[in-house]
């Protein structure tokens, strides 16, 4: 193309605005189009099933957005509302069901600070709700690495990634039984103790997950194709992360070092040594690049936690909170009373509201929780973490092109489960 | 007498080919998506069944995996998915929201897939095992053997589909025989 | 923790508008005359001592049988000062309102859009009040106490004795 006669694109329809050296090779002029609304999803492979989007294009260029979600609305708040308070556990297993363990740790804590028995939870318990946490942020991120490095075509990082996550979800199965929706925890603790030889079959995985993540680094991080896909497209500015309330990667992806482990620290992260990772320009690729910083963050936080894990017990010591031991309940008919109306009243929860709020795989999730004094809530509202970051695609995708929605959405990580409830 | 046994045979032949090469179409939505990534990843492994790449385009699929929750705002979208897909075609209903809503009992979600779309096989499961889905494919394949999937039931009863076949494809007996 | 945030608006909000204010389980909350929403909420987020730059959550609550039956319950937080703040709105049954906040947080967006379609409080104001988990054709709002947990409203179903 002869350029001589000065440039056939104006400068402001070239997305080497957006930071690109050498695409006005690639470009066509900019030919006079009518605007087309064009369909993605709900079933469309990178729309995760579950959202559909109305785009308005002109030419391959979006001119504006509209996001529609609740595909997946599985009702958590009506289902909680008729579920004792134990009942609502696997409720939340699935609301990010990556990472099912982040989930209830949210939801005990503020089960635990609306009944005021947050420090009487055991040591042990503490720590083993940051091992499990953190086994699943690793394979949350994971999976969001991986899935989104497949939209783009690397499938290769795809049967990496989920060649890890497996060890981490056979892992957690020792742990509690299931490998993906583990309902491990309860009000006052956890169900079960550790398995036998955890500590060490923990540290073998994560060693080797340190060698997948440095070969998906390798597979992608000078990959032309990836890179040219992720750099500077999307891009969310800090004070939209502000007004939207992005949390989590994505916002802090943005330079807003927001973490609630390091700025409202529970359970025992205050103990740990960790470092938040932030990005300065807050495009797909610091979206990647954080999570990718943030498994290696969670590697350390598991290391030093498994090196400082105390012994002792690992449920509450409160005949009101935690059931009595089976062979108490097979035994005793005080234990099968206390058995039987804790599985069938539910745990007696004081009426009044409670926001708690923990670092989940997405950012903040928050449980706001009112009670009646009955044995079940009156309402338990969960703050989801993706859900901003998905609202605030209408702004951001105006002005992308059709092929930057894929790249853009898969890094916003949207879940289902947890977006629609 | 002897065109009897060709036909039958023949049909026998070409539901072996059906089942060795399934083309997938995933309907995920929910958890279950998790589970299905483990079944297609290294470990598990669904191309050893022949199952091994999913179409991402309903017109090139002959099998409908639903994975995970139908919502009646999903309805919709599932049904038409399934009436863009050649016959004859087979649905799975994969993981327990999808066979009859689960634990999911309320406004929102459908009290099971087969509300909307007839169903093949059901995996029980929230999320079902990799091995119980890879279960649930092999008894799917000997259904197909059998003739028994919904699409082809309804294949037969309109009639006439076989005998052109027969008529345009050498009968060998190269095929695997089929066990009784 | 966030006692300050309830000071300032004590100070300068002195005509009423802070209806009740308290301290739960280390949770600051404040109810607001549905009037002042607007006024407090900028007010919170430019006020240098409270500087509640960041959007956490915005819902509802049905006090089904109490007066006004219905809550509107906004989060916010503080990045900077590390302190958060709930504040609540009635809206009575007989005419839920509630004025919108897109115009201080645009992250309101899609959690009033929620509210209104899960309780039917409708925002005053909102540039795109549709419903946004539950389909167009659904009728009533399904998180209130009185809609019937199991009552669906299907769009599509087999039909019975069809071939396929």
């Amino acid at each position: 193309m002869d350029t001589t006669d000065g440039p056939l694109v104006p400068p402001q329809h070239r997305r080497v605005v957006l930071g690109f050296k050498d695409a006005e090779d690639l470009e066509a002029p900019d030919l006079p189009t009518e605007s087309l609304p064009l369909n993605m999803g709900p079933s469309h492979p990178a729309m995760h099933g579950t959202v559909r989007m109305v785009l308005e294009v002109e030419g391959e260029k979006i001119s504006s957005a509209d996001i529609q979600i609740g595909y997946l609305h599985r009702c958590f708040e009506k289902e909680s509302e008729s579920a004792t308070w134990t009942q609502v556990f696997p409720y939340t297993d699935r609301l990010n069901y990556i990472s099912p363990m982040l989930n209830n740790v949210g939801y005990a804590l503020a089960v635990e600070k609306l009944m005021g028995i947050a420090d009487d939870i055991p040591e042990r318990a503490l720590f083993i709700r940051v091992i499990v946490g953190e086994v699943s942020r690793i394979a949350d991120h994971l999976t969001c690495l991986g899935a989104g490095a497949m939209e783009l075509g690397a499938f290769t990082v795809f049967l990496y990634a989920l060649k890890a996550r497996e060890w981490l979800f056979e892992l957690l199965e020792e742990v509690c039984g299931a490998r993906l929706t583990s309902t491990y925890l309860r009000i006052g603790g956890v169900h079960f103790d550790l398995p036998p030889e955890f500590g060490p079959k923990l540290l073998d995985i994560l060693a080797r997950t340190r060698i997948v993540m440095s070969d998906i680094g390798k597979l992608l991080e000078r990959n032309r194709i990836f890179r040219d896909r992720m750099d500077g497209i999307g891009i969310i500015t800090k004070e939209d992360a502000l007004a939207y309330g992005i949390t989590g990667p994505v916002g802090r992806s943005t330079g807003l070092a927001y973490d609630v482990r390091k700025d409202h620290p529970y359970l025992v992260y205050d103990r740990f040594d960790f470092d938040v990772p932030v990005g300065s320009v807050g495009d797909n690729f610091d979206r990647y690049a954080v999570r990718v910083e943030e498994v290696n963050q969670s590697m350390r936080i598991l290391e030093q936690a498994l090196a400082t894990i105390p012994a002792g017990p690992f449920m509450i010591n409160n005949p009101r909170v935690a059931l009595p031991p089976k062979s108490e309940t097979y035994n005793s008919i005080e234990a099968m009373i206390a058995h039987f109306k804790i599985i069938m009243d539910g745990i007696h929860v004081p009426p009044g509201e409670v926001y708690s709020y923990t670092e989940a795989g997405n950012g903040e999730l928050g449980f706001y929780i009112v009670s009646d004094g009955s044995g079940r809530p009156w309402k338990c509202r969960v703050r989801p973490p993706c859900l901003p970051a998905v609202a605030v695609l209408t702004k951001v995708l105006p002005g992308l092109f059709i092929a930057d929605v894929v790249p853009t959405f898969g890094m916003m990580n949207m879940i289902g489960g947890e977006c629609d409830r | 007498m002897g065109f009897e046994f060709h036909t039958s045979s023949l049909k026998a032949a070409v539901n072996w080919a059906r089942k060795f090469s399934l083309f997938q179409y995933p309907f995920v939505t929910a958890c279950c998506g998790m589970e299905f990534m483990s079944v297609a990843a290294p470990k598990y492994d669904i191309a050893r069944f022949g199952a091994e790449f999913p179409r991402f385009s309903p017109r090139q699929a002959d099998l409908l995996i639903i994975v995970g929750t139908i919502t009646e705002r999903q309805g919709p979208a599932l049904r038409r998915i399934y009436e863009q897909m050649c016959e004859p075609k087979w649905v799975v209903a994969f993981g327990v929201c999808a066979s009859t809503g689960g634990f999911y009992q309320n406004y929102s979600t459908m009290p099971g897939a087969d509300q909307v779309v007839p169903v093949d096989v059901y995996i029980p499961g929230c999320p079902p095992r990799p091995e119980q889905v890879l279960d649930g494919l092999i008894l799917l394949q000997e259904r197909i053997q059998r003739g028994e999937g919904h699409s082809q039931i309804a294949i037969e009863a309109e009639k006439g589909y076989d005998v052109p076949l027969a008529a345009i494809r050498p009968l060998g007996s190269t095929h695997r025989k089929e066990e009784p | 923790m966030a006692q300050i945030v309830l000071d300032r608006l004590g100070a300068r909000f002195t005509g009423g508008e802070i209806l009740e204010s308290g301290s739960e389980h280390g949770d600051e909350w404040a109810r607001i005359r549905r009037d002042a929403w607007i006024p407090v909420a900028m007010f919170l987020r430019d006020d240098p001592s409270t500087k509640m730059e960041m959007f956490i959550d915005l819902t509802c609550v049905d006090r089904f049988g109490k007066e006004p039956r219905f809550d509107v319950v906004l989060h916010v937080y503080s990045v900077s000062l590390k302190h958060r703040v709930r504040l609540y709105c009635g809206a009575p049954e007989e005419d839920p309102w509630v004025d919108t906040l897109v115009s201080v947080w645009a992250g309101t967006n899609w959690f009033e859009r929620e509210a209104y379609d899960l309780y039917g409080v409708r925002f005053k104001g909102h540039p795109d009040l549709r419903r946004i988990l539950m389909y167009p054709e659904f009728v009533g709002h399904p998180l209130r106490k009185d809609y019937p947990k199991e009552k669906r409203q299907p769009l599509v179903r087999r039909q019975a004795g069809a071939p396929d």
